[in-house]
């Protein structure tokens, strides 16, 4: 795992005891709402309905268990002793006053965390894949070239106050399984006929309003100019992304309305003009980074089998766990969906319990998952039991990865003031029908995401089915979508037509899940039924 | 000309009105000019000689065009006074110093205090500009390779 040197160190308490003086400003009256606004944001601090929120980066989603348990300590120091995991790989506390803000960073910044744009118009934490330096199939580990665009976007004094949001997202394997291709920048690392490591870079997608697909624009851009490509994608956008209108304004319009082409060539010019600029740090530095993802002390001639003589257990191991690419060892995933639970979200003791866990049976590291999920990356086959006993007395071992139970839902009505309906009592009714072992299993593979708003913080573009929750004349009405997926071939879900109530929409999956039950062939999963019949026998049951 | 709060250079300030980029190209005796965040700051590079000052203008605290105009003068190698006017607030300052600024005209007068306080806030800075700080990863790898 990266750690901090005494420059990062100083980066971060500079940036809280900045944090520090503009809320004492903000308090005594000289700092109006109207420009403490941007600031604290840029310190992920929202106004929420009830009360403050404060969003805390993870780093494309790793932590360490000193790191996981200090996040457990906040929720009970500072909050209701809960935190809720985000789609960002990061972690959210609803519950927060002001002036206890900069005490939290400063406790952050003490285990090297940071709250630092986490939200606001500028480049957000950069996420990654949950598996990386564990996955069987990537090229390199993303995260040091991830470390790396952290640094340079970090108070980059040129993109503060961009149009709209920026979120950057990196991989390096073909399996996509951090819906790069829905970020306003997709890295994807890939390796040329030379046997050396470049970006593709896909500029331009998003969710959202309108939701698009990032277009490639550069299949290789040579890593020793990564970031010097980089800035120049962030400078035509932030010198000509729409400022007229905010429901315009993201990268993805830029790149509609100008065409793939001409925003290319515009890139490609700045580009040209940034290298004789010296932007770029040496690749000494990427190396220096790298030394810091070196491999755990894996064990060599591990036995490779597992005794699944306890069904349950099997069940788990089935559901939740993953190939590592070392023999006798495995990636262990924790749903933080217990039936009827509410999705991402874990108490504080939960949490440290998990830091323990990972400090005992994962090499001291865990991975926070846009699905809301926890991984444990590197178990010990002949720990998994044992793992498992722990998780499952904690009630953190519900076995429903990525079926219909693993919904991802925003906090919506309950929590978010921009939210037109509430997400989090949908998923818990879902989730609850769906609970039988057997249902489950049956459906396999349903990647099911809900949005209490357009804004598309649930990914309901992006799930097999989504869920939209719109007002509907003042009463909550949730529009159904089929088809999306955010893997390699990502596609964008389509309505299926009038929304349903709270409780209309509840029936309105199960008889989805039942036409792909009937319509089914050999080994397909949900969405792939749903891309060979199409829509029409799913609204002929559905409206029919 | 806007008076300046802040100003941190040694030569005699521009007493000529700035005026708009549309005009400036005609007249030629013109040594200030006025950047509003639509214009294209590119537009001025035939002129940099003549240039002594460049006026961005920060209509509202979040639109942040102006940065990258300033830095894209600096990158051409311009040397005049580029000094920020409107909306400028003591927490964008060491950032506006960064992309180039080296004077400042508030629409609103700032506290001298905190105004201090923000162009000392930062000891290093991750990214490299033109403004002459050495970076962090510089740092880490003195007399190491340039990328």
């Amino acid at each position: 795992m990266y750690q901090y040197d005494h420059y990062d160190q100083a980066m971060v308490d500079t940036r809280v005891e900045e944090f520090r003086d503009q809320t004492r400003r903000r308090i005594e009256g000289t700092l109006a709402e109207e420009n403490f606004r941007p600031l604290r944001l840029q310190n992920g601090l929202y106004l929420q309905l009830h009360a403050y929120m404060l969003r805390v980066a993870v780093p494309y989603g790793t932590l360490s268990s000193r790191q996981m348990r200090m996040l457990g300590d906040i929720a009970d120091k500072y909050d209701r002793g809960y935190g809720h995991f985000t789609t960002r790989q990061n972690i959210q506390y609803n519950w927060i006053k002001l002036e206890d803000a900069p005490d939290i960073l400063a406790d952050l910044a003490s285990v090297e965390m940071h709250a630092i744009q986490t939200s606001g118009n500028c480049i957000r934490n950069i996420s990654s894949d949950q598996y990386a330096g564990a996955a069987a199939d990537e090229i390199v580990d993303p995260r040091p070239y991830a470390e790396l665009l952290r640094q340079w976007s970090s108070f980059h004094p040129e993109f503060l106050h961009l149009p709209r949001k920026f979120k950057i997202a990196v991989i390096a394997s073909d399996t996509d399984r951090a819906a790069m291709k829905l970020h306003d920048i997709g890295i994807q690392l890939v390796r040329n006929d030379k046997g050396e490591i470049g970006a593709a870079f896909y500029v331009g997608g998003g969710m959202g309003r309108t939701p698009m697909i990032a277009p490639l624009i550069n299949p290789f851009v040579p890593i020793d100019q990564l970031i010097t490509y980089s800035e120049a994608c962030l400078r035509v956008y932030n010198r000509y992304g729409r400022r007229d209108n905010k429901y315009k304004a993201r990268i993805k319009i830029l790149v509609h309305e100008l065409g793939k082409d001409e925003y290319t060539r515009q890139v490609e010019a700045e580009f040209a003009h940034l290298l004789s600029q010296g932007l770029e740090p040496p690749l000494a530095e990427l190396e220096r980074i790298k030394a810091h993802f070196v491999d755990p002390p894996f064990e060599e001639g591990l036995p490779d089998d597992l005794d699944l003589g306890d069904p349950d257990f099997a069940l788990w191991v089935k559901s939740n766990t993953v190939a590592h690419r070392r023999p006798g060892y495995v990636v262990a995933n924790v749903s933080l969906k217990p039936v009827g639970g509410i999705p991402g979200d874990a108490s504080a003791d939960q949490i440290r319990l998990m830091a323990d866990l990972a400090r005992d049976y994962s090499f001291d590291e865990l991975r926070v998952t846009h699905a809301q999920n926890i991984v444990f990356p590197h178990v010990r086959k002949a720990d998994l039991y044992t793992l498992w006993q722990k998780l499952d007395a904690a009630d953190l071992a519900t076995a429903n990865l990525d079926s219909i139970g693993d919904i991802i839902a925003c906090p919506g009505l309950d929590y978010c003031s921009l939210a037109n309906a509430r997400s989090i009592p949908v998923a818990q009714k879902i989730s609850e029908r769906f609970a039988a072992r057997d249902r489950l299993e049956t459906l396999g593979e349903l990647k099911l995401k809900i949005s209490g708003c357009i804004n598309a913080c649930g990914h309901h573009h992006a799930g097999h089915i989504g869920i939209l929750g719109v007002d509907r004349k003042g009463v909550e009405n949730y529009q159904l979508l089929l088809g999306g997926c955010e893997g390699a071939d990502t596609s964008l879900g389509q309505i299926t037509g009038p929304g349903f109530s709270e409780d209309g929409i509840v029936d309105a999956v199960e008889k989805a899940t039942d036409v792909y039950l009937a319509q089914r062939q050999d080994g397909e999963r949900f969405l792939d039924t749903y891309r060979r019949v199409g829509m029409a026998p799913f609204k002929e049951a559905l409206y029919g | 000309m806007v008076e300046a709060q802040y100003r941190f250079r040694d030569d005699e300030p521009v007493a000529d009105p700035a005026v708009t980029v549309d005009s400036f190209g005609e007249q030629s005796n013109a040594a200030a000019v006025r950047l509003e965040p639509g214009d294209d700051a590119r537009d001025l590079l035939p002129y940099l000689d003549r240039l002594r000052l460049v006026e961005v203008n920060f209509p509202s605290f979040g639109d942040g065009r102006g940065y990258s105009s300033a830095r894209i003068l600096r990158e051409a190698g311009y040397e005049g006074e580029l000094r920020a006017v409107g909306a400028v607030f003591v927490d964008q300052l060491s950032h506006l110093r960064r992309c180039g600024f080296d004077s400042f005209a508030p629409e609103v007068a700032l506290d001298p205090v905190d105004a201090e306080n923000a162009f000392n806030r930062w000891p290093d800075v991750y990214q490299a500009t033109t403004d002459g700080r050495t970076p962090i990863w510089a740092r880490r790898h003195p007399g190491g390779n340039r990328g």
